[in-house]
């Protein structure tokens, strides 16, 4: 079954979209499927060590893999030490590497 | 022996607008690298983003001229992915939707871009293992 890649964009303290796709990717895991957040542009900034977070640290305890674009992190000036535990650095050809196994990509 | 994929990616924005266009551009990139073949659909503000008559301008605040400034043009940058493609041996297939060009009037493309109908993007997609569409707000 392919699994399901949700890219989120947008600083979750402006839009209110990302706490919908935070928990669009709890629902698709709890439904039995393979999910995956990727979170790029403002969606990175949800990663800062200080930030208030507690949507995003659902979807962390629900062992979903959660991945942040390298380059996205890098234009904010977010270190890997300044990032919260649970999510990884990644390059966007994360994205590309899921759509090539099939998998859904859906982009917020 | 790897399989070739191909992918498409459906894009909406306007050059000279939103992140997501550069986002749009390094994805295509990656997949490329990858030796993909790439479909990309633009649509509404995206058909301009191979404008042909996209001029940089000089930048007076910053004492620059035109070439100092070097300003980065979006047709520029998909000439040098379909040059990518080519050197990776792969294709990127871009259609830009015939209706949106004409209304905003940017019917004169680089070379290598196509007009096509929405029909387009549902082959596109049916050929594809994987869609991804990146919509504007």
């Amino acid at each position: 079954m392919p699994g399901y890649l949700l890219i989120e964009s947008r600083d979750p303290f402006e839009s209110a979209g990302a706490a919908r796709t935070y928990e669009l990717a709890i629902q698709l895991r709890a439904a039995g499927h393979d999910v995956a957040l990727f979170l790029v542009q403002n969606g990175v900034l949800a990663v800062r060590s200080g930030a208030r977070r507690a949507e995003l640290d659902k979807v962390i305890r629900t062992q979903i893999e959660v991945l942040a674009d390298d380059f996205s992190l890098r234009e904010r000036g977010i270190s890997s030490a300044g990032m919260i535990g649970g999510v990884r650095a990644a390059p966007i050809d994360s994205i590309v590497e899921r759509m090539t196994s099939g998998w859904n990509a859906l982009w917020h | 022996m790897t399989t070739k994929h191909t992918l498409t990616f459906v894009l909406m924005d306007a050059p000279f607008e939103s992140a997501r266009t550069t986002t749009a551009f390094r994805l295509l990139h990656a997949a490329l690298d990858r030796g993909c073949d790439v479909n990309v659909f633009a649509y509404e503000g995206a058909v301009a983003l191979s404008f042909a008559k996209q001029v940089g301008h000089a930048n007076a605040v910053h004492g620059r001229d035109a070439a100092q400034e070097d300003h980065p043009l979006t047709k520029n940058w998909i000439a040098a992915l379909m040059a990518h493609a080519h050197e990776r041996g792969a294709d990127l297939n871009w259609v830009n939707c015939g209706l949106c060009v004409d209304e905003r009037g940017v019917g004169e493309t680089i070379e290598n871009v196509r007009r096509g109908s929405p029909a387009d993007c549902w082959k596109m997609a049916q050929q594809s293992i994987a869609t991804l569409v990146i919509p504007t707000k």
